[in-house]
């Protein structure tokens, strides 16, 4: 028997766990897929738990939900990848030999890495809200704060679904304004761009929205560290800003395994070729999603696109031809801007977002750049689309390659 | 565009980027470094030579993995390049000027 090993259990190792076994003989082809967490977690759905839009509940679901018939599935902690011998030792000292290697382990946040930030005021006046522990005690926080300023700080890229931070202070001003305290809450929002977000035009869009909305924005902030006793974080410049409450976006990092295993850079994503998915030193190791260094958002939307490259290059790979499929680094994200409404970006490695409709050139029914109900209720509509449709590695009526048709230059 | 940097003629952007890492040379990152108010000293160097071969090998420039590189922490780097230390030290050391992949 032939054996395909999938590290990671999320949106990017389901997928491929679905998609494969559906390519690959199981009297041929062993498929088993590690991770050391039982619980699947609906991400998108974190933005809204501090808000009390959605709750734990709406989040979660027992990953044995998603894996298909005739997968091997082994719940534990990975020690590290030995890519010389084809082999993957697990944390109890259990070995699995491989021919072909899926490396989606994702990434995760790392608020140790700035110093203070998870000191004294951790989960009683700073937070995160990329976990499920950090939103849902936000959410507690939320429901009694009387206000003061509200510091919303990202530490450094990349991170994580890039937009959030941006909607999470859209929110923030239309909770606040909802419960008539908007004037006792000041809302500024500190990153290390130079300015809203990294493209020009969209940019320009959610700068201008922000703005509207009373937001104040720091941009270039590289923060060093967070004073707990004076309430303020500081960057390597000498800039400070004082908050009665942060939230933060900490540093995110691949798997410690990647590390151990010699395979990743200095914040141990895995080095990996950005048109073929391939482990840069190693043919058969293949990497998609957050777990790879790739020059793209760390999201769903781009794990989702890369899958279906990943699915075409590793048959290519395992059938003995040249990998013929490319990745583009389309990424797709519909951004909550509150009041009910939203707006939707689609770009990828070289076109920036653009506006326009989506996904069929001139009827929508979603608005690029543009602020509508529509794409607030696309944002709603994906969360079943997700645990339906995307996890179980089907088919969607988007194109993986980004498509010029209905943008406008 | 060409411009005289060091008594010889650089193929930059308009940002005043380098196009092309080949025609680095010491003089033109002394050139280069003047015009951002920076004096180059031995361990400015060490740490060019760090980031282009990083950059040569495809890897992504952050602030923190220049602040592990063993040559300068994060803090030095700020006070070898101030205001925009990531900007100032690619521009310096003929590399393009890094994006923010996101």
């Amino acid at each position: 028997m032939k054996k395909l090993l999938i590290l990671g259990a999320g949106t990017a190792g389901t997928m491929m766990a679905n998609k494969m076994r559906k390519h690959l003989s199981r009297d041929e082809w062993d498929i088993t897929i590690v991770d050391q967490f039982k619980t699947h977690y609906y991400q998108p759905g974190f933005l809204f738990i501090p808000f009390g839009m959605y709750s734990k509940n709406d989040v979660i679901k027992p990953k044995s939900d998603f894996f298909p018939v005739g997968v091997n599935v082994i719940y534990s902690k990975i020690d590290k990848i030995k890519a010389d011998d084809n082999q993957v030792l697990l944390a109890d000292g259990v070995m699995l030999q491989y021919d072909y290697l899926i490396i989606a382990t994702g990434t995760r946040t790392a608020p140790e890495e700035v110093d203070g930030l998870k000191g004294n005021l951790w989960y009683k006046e700073i937070f995160d809200f990329y976990t499920i522990e950090g939103a849902v005690a936000l959410a507690k926080h939320f429901k009694t704060w009387e206000g003061g300023e509200l510091v919303i700080n990202i530490a450094e890229l990349p991170y994580k679904c890039p937009v959030a931070p941006l909607e999470f202070a859209f929110f923030a001003d239309a909770f606040f304004t909802e419960r008539g305290m908007r004037d006792k809450v000041n809302i500024t929002y500190v990153t290390p761009l130079p300015g809203a977000f990294t493209k020009p035009r969209a940019t320009k869009m959610l700068g201008e929205l922000l703005e509207q909305k009373n937001i104040n924005i720091v941009p270039d902030f590289n923060i060093m560290e967070v004073n707990n006793e004076e309430r303020k974080i500081v960057d390597y410049g000498g800039k400070e800003i004082k908050f009665d409450c942060l939230v933060s976006i900490p540093t995110n990092m691949g798997d410690d395994m990647i590390e151990r295993s010699g395979l990743g850079d200095d914040m141990n994503f895995v080095l990996t070729d950005k048109f073929t998915l391939q482990q840069k030193d190693h043919e058969n190791i293949f990497v998609i999603g957050d777990a790879s260094n790739i020059p793209t958002s760390k999201a769903g939307s781009v794990a989702h696109f890369a899958a279906e490259i990943l699915e075409e290059n590793l048959m290519c790979a395992i059938e003995g031809r040249p990998l013929t499929a490319k990745f583009d680094g389309h990424a797709n994200c519909y951004i909550e801007t509150g009041y009910g409404k939203g707006t939707l970006i689609d770009f990828n490695y070289d076109t920036e977002p653009l506006p326009g409709s989506f996904p069929f050139p001139g009827l929508g029914p979603f608005g690029l750049l543009k602020v509508t109900r529509t794409n607030h209720y696309g944002k709603l509509m994906f969360r079943w689309i997700y645990w339906h449709i995307l996890l179980k590695g089907k088919e969607m009526p988007i194109d993986s390659e980004m498509q010029m048709a209905g943008k406008k230059l | 565009m060409d411009k005289l940097i060091a008594g010889v003629n650089v193929d930059v952007n308009e940002e005043g980027y380098m196009n092309d890492a080949s025609q680095w040379t010491k003089e033109v990152a002394e050139g280069i470094a003047a015009e951002e108010g920076v004096e180059l000293t031995d361990k400015h160097f060490e740490l060019i030579e760090f980031i282009r071969n990083k950059v040569a090998n495809g890897e992504t420039l952050t602030i923190r993995g220049i602040g592990k590189s063993g040559v300068v922490n994060a803090k030095e780097f700020y006070a070898m390049f101030p205001g925009a230390p990531l900007k100032k030290a690619t521009k310096i050391s003929g590399v393009p000027k890094p994006t923010s992949c996101i």
